[in-house]
């Protein structure tokens, strides 16, 4: 394979804002004393009067936001997952899901791939929780590409989006300026007969590997990205399981709750097929490297590969 | 709306006490003693003090009002009614199926409401947010929310507060309605948030401490005081009486959140009526 440009979605995230910005005076960002970590410092140097840093406090930052959302601005509201999703759930609950008010909360940090920081940093729960409030659209895109498109869309949705973003570098998987972003649509990425992957975030690219892996030993596996976890393209996933009979899901989040259940979800009401859930098992992560935190909870490519692999030849 | 004079205030808060116990006794629940003893802020507020048009409930230059104690709706629902939002009559629909009165306001089922609210420590940020705006886009609008006393236990008020002193948000007028009572007992006993004004003072608000705030002279001077501040937010802590107006319910907390029976109402409503006459 070759090597693909790399780049952290909270970095494109942080440039599409400054895009928005210019476009849109009603757009606003919140963030709380992590301007530098989730990249809204880009929009903050060029719109300081639009850059509301609340500081240490993320519960009363959302009720801010609500407030915001109720006079008719548009505000994006940032900080790491754990905070976001985690600490200020009920805020996010009652202030903005209930009222249906129009905040978009782009959380960074998502996942293990925060990397040295360590559990209690790295937030492999927020999908499942926002996934739990009615109404709240939940993406996860899967480059610096998917983001900037994903930002603009998130715009033009009326109503609360959870955009989950992350720390690490990540290859860029999408062709700048081609790619069209639409919330809730899947993109197949890759035709395949035998299997089915559904992936998302940053594990898409690396499912895309596990893919050519799996075709060495002669398996063709259908790989589609799940940018939208809420509301899922349940006829994309379903034509896709009627074709292949077996299902994978992969995330850089808890087996339970996420992607994994989503779609076992669906397919649970209308088409039940085995599936494999892969991501991070009922545990906490732990202080290393990024890259070596996907390895060892194997959601590299090798590690997903491996992970296929065996579940092929104990299910069949 | 013709400015109303104290005596025309008075009367109107003893309506809006009528409108929470009727309201509470239909619903057969509900929080009628956090709700009687805002009954004069309540009345202040929608008749004297807001800048708001109930025809054109969502004007962007209206006065905005969040009721961080959610849980205190019937005394909110009793005053909107009467100044025009809605028919008195829905007020016996509270907390029933189908309801625009949800047992805790939501501004998607109710027009003229703010903000949705009813956990406790949250409205206060989103008033907060509001007032930003106001700021951000040179509006001269005002916000208002109301606290309960016990809700002080709530970290994020504090939060809120902090903010709002920092960014020196004069727009905004946070009102506390000490009633010294929550669910389990007294304030002070439960957790005491003790003392409130030196607290907010902390805060860089700028705070009133009114000795009766069930009393719509002392009400009046507060506001009148509120309105004169500049870079700063202002507290007005008003010292009430929890139940105030019905006998048996005053300084009860177990009348915090319970309906009366039929007798109970039937005793409330002549006490009501006998305070009306006097007025």
């Amino acid at each position: 394979m070759t090597e693909r440009k790399k780049m952290a979605t909270r970095e494109s995230y942080g440039k599409a804002l400054l895009e928005l910005g210019r476009e849109h005076e009603e757009v606003v960002v919140l963030d709380a004393d992590l301007a530098t970590a989730t990249k809204t410092g880009i929009f903050q140097k060029e719109f300081p009067q639009r850059h509301i840093d609340c500081g240490i406090a993320e519960c009363n930052m959302m009720g801010i936001a609500a407030g915001l959302a109720a006079t008719g601005k548009v505000p994006f509201v940032s900080t790491f997952a754990m905070f976001a999703a985690g600490r200020a759930f009920e805020q996010v609950r009652n202030s903005i899901g209930y009222p249906g008010l129009n905040v978009k909360i782009a959380a960074t940090h998502g996942g293990i791939s925060v990397g040295e920081d360590g559990a209690s940093h790295q937030c492999n729960e927020d999908l499942a929780l926002m996934r739990e409030i009615p109404g709240m659209v939940v993406i996860n895109p899967a480059d610096g590409v998917e983001t900037r498109e994903a930002i603009k869309a998130v715009y033009e949705h009326k109503g609360p989006v959870y955009l989950r973003l992350g720390r690490m570098e990540v290859p860029i998987i999408h062709r700048e300026g081609e790619y069209r972003f639409t919330i809730g649509k899947g993109e197949l990425l890759r035709k395949g007969r035998d299997l089915t992957i559904v992936a998302t975030g940053l594990c898409v690219s690396s499912a895309l590997e596990a893919a050519e892996g799996l075709l060495k030993k002669g398996i063709e596996a259908e790989v589609m990205n799940i940018h939208t976890i809420k509301p899922l393209d349940e006829e994309l996933v379903l034509a896709s399981a009627k074709k292949t009979g077996r299902v994978v899901t992969v995330e850089e989040h808890s087996i339970l709750g996420g992607l994994g259940s989503a779609v076992s979800e669906v397919l649970a009401e209308n088409y039940p097929v085995k599936v494999l859930r892969i991501g991070i098992r009922d545990t906490y992560g732990e202080s290393g490297r990024a890259e070596q935190l996907l390895e060892k909870y194997k959601l590299d490519g090798k590690g997903i590969l491996e992970q296929i692999e065996g579940w092929l030849s104990r299910s069949i | 709306m013709e400015k109303m004079t104290i005596q025309e205030l008075k009367r109107m808060a003893n309506h809006i006490r009528r409108g929470i116990l009727t309201s509470v006794y239909h619903a057969g629940a509900g929080h009628p003693g956090g709700s009687l003893s805002a009954a004069e802020v309540f009345t202040w507020l929608y008749f004297r003090e807001m800048n708001i048009d109930p025809t054109n409930p969502r004007w962007p230059d209206r006065d905005r009002f969040v009721l961080s104690k959610g849980h205190t709706a019937p005394g909110y629902y009793a005053a909107m009614a009467y100044r025009g939002y809605f028919p008195v009559e829905e007020l016996s629909t509270l907390r029933k199926l189908g309801s625009p009165l949800q047992g805790h306001p939501c501004m998607q089922h109710l027009a003229g409401v703010d903000m949705s609210s009813g956990s406790l420590g949250q409205g206060i940020s989103a008033a907060v947010g509001m007032a930003l705006a106001g700021k951000m886009d040179k509006r001269s609008y005002r916000v208002f929310t109301l606290l309960g006393d016990g809700e002080l236990q709530e970290g994020q008020v504090w939060e809120a507060a902090m903010f709002a002193g920092h960014r020196k948000l004069d727009n905004l007028c946070v009102i506390i309605d000490n009633n010294g009572l929550q669910i389990d007992g007294k304030v002070e006993e439960v957790c005491s948030p003790y003392p409130i004004e030196d607290k907010f003072k902390a805060f860089r608000f700028h705070v009133i401490s009114v000795l009766d705030g069930n009393d719509m002279e002392q009400v009046e001077k507060a506001f009148d005081e509120a309105k004169t501040i500049q870079a700063k937010p202002v507290a007005i802590v008003l010292k009430t009486v929890k139940g105030k107006g019905i006998s048996f319910m005053e300084n009860q907390p177990s009348w915090h959140g319970k309906a009366p029976d039929k007798k109970e109402y039937e005793r409330a409503m002549l006490e009501l009526d006998k305070i009306q006459e006097a007025l």
